[in-house]
């Protein structure tokens, strides 16, 4: 009990209790080093994310979607980030990478899986089994517990001013062009019509699916926009390519 | 609160052991020390998470994080594992890739490893639609039985799987479309025509009205009673399987407004000694046919199958 070492530390400790700058520096230094540890890894957070080509941002009508998704809560069972695991890689397709999810805001990575991951749905089915199983999930998986959104179809897509959720992006980083911006509305209509004229879409959206999703040419629907997103989905890299996955399992510091 | 140093050195009697100093009220703090093991658990903890942090990537630094001592990475190990399975299977996959398809029933031992592969293929890629049983449901075929829309011989599935139906941007693809007939004809016909059709199966009564709209419409494609053709994957309409229902409705619904399914080509996302496994495993559930009856329509030489 009376190790001088011990009693040395409290005495230290009584200083430093009755001396209030002493305290107030001490704080501070404490609170700085946690505060160091959480915060200055964002600084360097782009560090993380791979340099791979393909990404782009979402056209309008799979923005849509993706409200959508978010809007009827699909997170809250599906996940959208395959894991490096070898039973989730063979399940669900290649592992997801940061630069898959980096115009995301907010990401879908999420953490429950009631149902499968969606991370590289895109173009794993038809558009017709997309609105099949939206519409009545258990008629083709009928074990499936998944509600059933058959009113997507009914709903005609709205969205108030997409040319503003574009604009709402680009200020938190998206590279929406103003050209996008500008041409947001259209852009939206165009997607989902195979007929329309789709002006440049396709050149400043790499990859963009222009038909009708939901079966029904005559009028754009929520289902319209929501197969829209889940048919892009994981389509942009390549990343089954031989060059790419060379590289990623030579990746160090991951 | 006092904290009067004084009474630092002052024990108590109880415990034997010494105050701090801090008095609340009369309740007075004991300086009791940690017990040694648990001090020690704390101290080997501190010095195991900074060697983890030496041996493994952690620290973040400018460009990236540190590598680790032990060069592991997550992606890496990933790489390892998929190699050391794939290693475990490449034998059968080589014996695969090396057979041709239409080889590929003479050789029972390996057609039974085809099988059982291509059953764990199809549990992941295929069940969404066709059902885990492969029984199918409206609109997509049902694979246990003998009624195949373009041919059930082992290289006939292959290229189905390989190319998929209706699947845009493959240019070898199957394609088929039925024409909607919305508009052709009144009510009386199309009741009559669909009498017609389901009399192919022994279901309906047939009139010479809808014989008659039946020949000038239907034959050409589905044959003059009703056999289908494969050729153009013309469904068969005179036997008892219906891919979109056989009520009257039904029919009527597809005649006028026909749905088309569409089946993905999967040559891009799996490996043609996967795809091959997938051909075996549906050509056993019950309505593999033989090349034989294929060949005599389209004979299936080794080269093309290598050109494909």
């Amino acid at each position: 009990m009376t190790d001088p070492a011990e009693s040395k530390t409290v005495k230290g400790h009584a200083k430093l209790e009755r001396n209030i700058t002493l305290m107030a520096v001490a704080s501070l230094i404490t609170v700085a080093i946690g505060g160091i540890v959480e915060i200055a890894p964002l600084f360097w957070i782009d560090n993380t994310i791979e340099k791979v080509e393909g990404v782009r941002p979402y056209t309008p009508l799979e923005l849509a979607g993706r409200d959508i998704y978010i809007r009827e809560g699909c997170y809250v069972c599906h996940s959208q980030m395959i894991r490096p695991f070898r039973d989730e890689v063979e399940r669900y397709g290649h592992y997801s990478l940061a630069a898959e999810s980096m115009y995301d805001h907010p990401f879908q990575w999420g953490s429950k899986r009631t149902g499968p991951d969606l991370a590289r749905v895109g173009g794993r089915y038809s558009d017709e089994w997309h609105v099949q199983h939206l519409t009545d999930p258990q008629s083709v998986v009928p074990e499936s517990v998944m509600p059933q959104y058959g009113f997507l179809k009914e709903n005609a897509l709205h969205v108030a001013d997409p040319s503003a959720n574009l604009t709402a992006l680009s200020r938190v980083g998206v590279p929406y062009t103003d050209e996008d911006i500008a041409n947001a509305p259209a852009d939206l209509v165009a997607q989902a019509n195979p007929d329309a004229d789709a002006g440049d879409l396709t050149a400043r959206y790499p990859k963009a699916q222009i038909r009708d999703y939901d079966g029904d040419p005559t009028r754009i629907t929520e289902m319209d926009a929501l197969v829209a997103y889940l048919q892009m989905l994981g389509t942009l890299v390549d990343v089954n390519s031989a060059a790419a996955q060379e590289e990623l399992a030579q990746e160090k510091g991951r | 609160m006092a904290n009067d140093p004084s009474s630092k050195n002052r024990i108590d009697e109880a415990t034997g052991t010494e105050f701090v100093g801090h008095e609340w009220d009369g309740i007075e703090e004991l300086n009791t020390p940690l017990p040694r093991w648990w001090l020690w658990t704390f101290y080997i903890c501190i010095a195991w998470a900074l060697a983890y942090t030496v041996a493994y990537p952690a620290w973040p630094m400018i460009s990236q994080a540190t590598e680790g001592m032990m060069g592991w990475t997550s992606r890496g190990q990933l790489a390892n594992e998929m190699e050391d399975a794939d290693l475990a299977r490449k034998e059968v996959r080589d014996q695969l890739a090396a057979t041709d398809i239409s080889n590929l029933q003479g050789n029972p031992d390996l057609m039974q490893k085809a099988v059982a592969g291509g059953r764990a293929a199809f549990l992941v890629n295929c069940v969404q639609c066709h059902g885990s049983g492969a029984a199918g449901s409206p609109g997509y075929p049902n694979l246990n039985d003998d009624d195949w829309l373009w041919g059930g011989d082992l290289a006939t599935i292959e290229t189905t799987l390989k190319h998929g139906i209706r699947q845009p941007g493959d240019d070898m693809t199957r394609f088929s479309a039925m024409p909607a007939f919305a508009g052709m004809f009144d009510t009386a016909q199309l009741d009559a025509l669909t009498e017609h059709v389901l009399s192919l199966s022994g279901k309906g009564q047939t009139s010479p009205a809808g014989a008659q709209a039946y020949a000038d419409n239907c034959a050409i494609c589905h044959g003059p009673a009703g056999e289908g053709d494969r050729m153009q994957g013309a469904p068969r309409l005179n036997d008892a399987i219906w891919l979109r229902g056989s009520t009257k409705a039904d029919i009527q619904q597809q005649i006028l407004q026909p749905r088309m399914g569409v089946m993905p080509s999967w040559s891009g996302r799996l490996d043609p000694a996967t795809i091959k496994m997938l051909a075996a495993y549906v050509h056993s559930l019950g309505g593999g046919e033989d090349f034989a009856e294929a060949q005599v329509e389209a004979p299936v030489t080794p080269v093309d199958e290598q050109a494909e």
